[in-house]
């Protein structure tokens, strides 16, 4: 009995937000690394715009976290410049919308520096923040970025769903010594995931370029990453009762993309859906469809790939209309049944 | 002759115009005659060097954007002795001189030119893309290297090594909204960064008349003190640099300098440089202005040197110009296996895909 009650306690689950899996993340690695440092708009005396960086300005100070006035441009090649001269930055975009003023110094100051250099110059940089659509904040404020920024070598593009994803993901990030994008989820980050032991350690890391089968099944491949993660398995869990097995994927990291466990799955299901919040011409699922029917799985497809994605227009207000531009769990279920001819 | 290895001379410079600071460098400078022969050295390297360039350029062994920095020379050698080799300094396109003082050599830039595996960066970057310690590039995005100076300039300050960043730009990218952006967060944190407007009259084929409301370059700082210094003497940008550099020193923020200087070739190799500007204009500067004229003649007025010294410095530099060119015409260009290489830093060998399915090419840090 003793040994019982033991085992109970060192099972210590703790359920913890998205936003607060971030916050860890970045506090952990301000404090095992000097050189580690935060910018951007409201990140220090604000928390956070989204108060992902809550209590880090008064535990470490203005010259680890600063808030910079509103020059993306200015201060995102600000960040680009310290992390070439020995820094490790990361730069907070308030939304990624706004990362389009400052794109050029991600793309040609950050991501090919250390090939036009032929490997003198790395850039250990880390841009930052929140991705897709919102609730209510209409087109201008609501774009996924995820195909952009998943174009261009030199990049790696990380997009965590999960608590254990958000901590993981981002510490691997801001240890690597290459420009990483982490695209976070405003509406994921007051959702609450059960963080195991493991990830409850300071040396949490997860691997770059690996994804995750979240839930495993037989009869359909369903990819997504970030919050389609979690309609998918929402998805799949209706579909069981009807006796559809889907196997989930999250994706975790879009560039480089996780192809082999994508094709271990689909040799083993025959179905493929990809599934985003993006828009669908050049996007994710119509990178993840091309290399399917590029490789060895193709063959073992018993119906074309298809992919969900948002709907083709700028996201409306609206609220109907807006929930009507994105996924809805009934839209996943829809093209499983159509894929599996139900 | 027998040349006093400590000779000096104390020499009459012109005063710069002052923006926000009540003094200015001093009007007179300290020449030995060791700093003088070296500075003339360094300028003939960097002209000769330019020259052969172009050469090399007509005859197609250089190819794409070759933009030419002859004229300017006195900016470079007097930014140069006027910093440390621990400062840092980041410029925009027409940075071959620069790549040179801060520690290039002549074989590595021209091998770069000709994109060859000898070349300062294997020969995968070209003209635009250099890079040597302490020296960002080379950046070909109109005026995306000024805030990345300040970055460097934060990190600078970061580190507490009191080093500082000259952060370069031209009369055609100080229109660039990004600049004012980096000027108000470098005061605002007061970054030990020198900003270095070099003005040689012509953005591209446009007249800084065409271009700004303000040609006032060293004015365009607002809250920044600045000085307008004449970049064609090269003792002038010297002590105007040290008198910046005193100034981010001492922890009182960032300074913007104005150099006013001239190109003698076009905007690059493809612009002949004489459409927006007449022939006249450029000969006048070459036979008032010539930076390297204006250091042969104040050494020989001051019995400093004689002229045949001065043309054995000639002979070697040329020699050494064409020993250089020799191995950039010479080396041979990059492997393939390269071409994959240098995506990511301190990374495990990764897959590369190539123009087609079947092709998977190997990657390595």
């Amino acid at each position: 009995l003793a040994m019982l009650a033991n085992l109970e306690m060192s099972i210590c689950r703790v359920r913890v937000t998205v936003r607060d899996a971030l916050n860890q993340a970045m506090d952990e690695e301000l404090e095992r690394d000097e050189r580690v440092f935060l910018l951007g708009e409201e990140v220090a005396q604000y928390d956070g715009a989204y108060k992902v960086s809550r209590g880090l300005w008064k535990k470490y100070g203005d010259k680890r976290i600063i808030d910079t006035p509103i020059s993306e441009m200015g201060f995102a090649g600000i960040a680009v410049g310290a992390a070439m001269a020995g820094l490790r930055p990361i730069c907070e975009f308030m939304t990624f919308n706004f990362s389009m003023q400052a794109i050029d110094q991600v793309i040609n100051s950050a991501a090919k520096t250390y090939y036009m250099s032929a490997g003198l110059q790395p850039v250990p940089i880390v841009f930052r923040g929140p991705n897709g659509a919102s609730a209510g904040v209409a087109a201008q404020h609501s774009q996924c970025f995820a195909a952009w920024y998943s174009h261009c070598p030199g990049l790696k593009v990380l997009s965590p769903w999960s608590a254990e994803d958000a901590k993981g993901l981002l510490k691997s990030a801001i240890r690597d010594d290459n420009p990483v994008v982490v695209l976070e989820n405003e509406l994921m980050y007051g959702v609450a995931f059960e963080l195991s032991d493991e990830a409850q350690s300071k040396d949490f890391v997860i691997p770059i370029g690996k994804a995750k089968i979240e839930r495993p099944g037989n009869h359909v491949t369903l990819v997504a990453h970030s919050r389609m993660v979690g309609f998918c398995l929402d998805a799949a869990a209706v579909l069981a009762k009807e006796g559809v097995e889907c196997e989930v994927i999250n994706l975790r990291t879009i560039r480089p993309l996780d192809t082999d466990t994508i094709e271990a799955s689909i040799m083993k299901t025959n179905h493929l859906i990809s599934v985003e919040g993006g828009w669908p011409q050049f996007g994710v699922g119509a990178e993840i469809c091309a290399r399917i029917m590029e490789g060895p799985a193709f063959n073992y497809l018993d119906a074309p790939a298809i992919r969900v994605t948002g709907v083709d227009i700028p996201m409306p207000y609206a609220k109907i209309l807006e929930d009507n531009s994105v996924p809805q769990i009934k839209d996943i279920i829809f093209s499983v049944k159509k894929t599996l001819n139900m | 002759m027998v040349w006093c290895a400590f000779m000096f001379h104390l020499v009459d410079i012109s005063k710069c115009d002052l923006h926000k600071l009540e003094e200015g460098p001093p009007l007179q400078a300290v020449l030995t005659r060791e700093e003088g022969l070296q500075y003339y050295r360094t300028m003939q390297v960097m002209r000769r060097m330019e020259l052969k360039a172009d050469q090399l350029y007509k005859q197609k062994i250089i190819r794409g954007f070759c933009h030419l920095y002859d004229g300017q020379e006195a900016c470079a050698v007097g930014i140069e002795s006027g910093i440390n080799r621990t400062d840092h300094l980041i410029t925009a396109y027409r940075a071959h001189g620069y790549t040179l003082t801060r520690g290039g050599t002549v074989r590595e830039i021209m091998a770069e030119l000709t994109g060859r595996r000898g070349g300062i960066a294997k020969g995968k970057g070209g003209s635009m893309h250099m890079y040597a310690k302490h020296f960002y590039g080379g950046n070909g995005i109109v005026g995306a290297q000024v805030p990345l100076g300040a970055g460097v300039a934060l990190a600078c300050k970061y580190q507490g090594k009191n080093e500082l960043c000259v952060c370069l730009y031209g009369d055609g990218a100080a229109n660039q909204g990004q600049i004012f952006e980096t000027y108000n967060m470098a005061a605002l944190w007061k970054l030990p960064c020198i900003f270095i407007c070099e003005n040689n009259k012509y953005g591209m084929g446009t007249s800084v008349e065409r271009a700004a409301a303000s040609t006032d370059y060293y004015k365009r700082g607002d809250f920044i003190p600045g000085l307008r210094v004449d970049g064609m003497d090269i003792l002038c940008v010297r002590e105007a640099t040290k008198f910046a550099a005193e100034h981010c020193r001492s922890g009182k923020g960032p300074i913007l300098m104005e150099l006013q200087t001239y190109r003698y070739h076009g905007h690059s190799m493809s612009d002949p440089g004489i459409s927006y500007r007449t022939r006249e204009e450029i000969q006048e500067v070459r036979s008032k202005s010539d930076p390297i004229s204006l250091l042969k003649d104040r050494m020989i007025s001051n019995n400093m040197a004689s002229v045949e010294e001065l043309k054995e410095i000639d002979v070697e530099v040329r020699k050494e110009i064409e020993d250089a060119a020799q191995f950039a015409t010479t080396d041979p260009e990059p492997p393939l296996e390269d071409l994959c290489n240098h995506i990511f830093s301190n990374e495990p060998p990764m897959e590369v895909r190539g123009t087609n399915p079947w092709a998977k090419l190997k990657s390595i840090s």
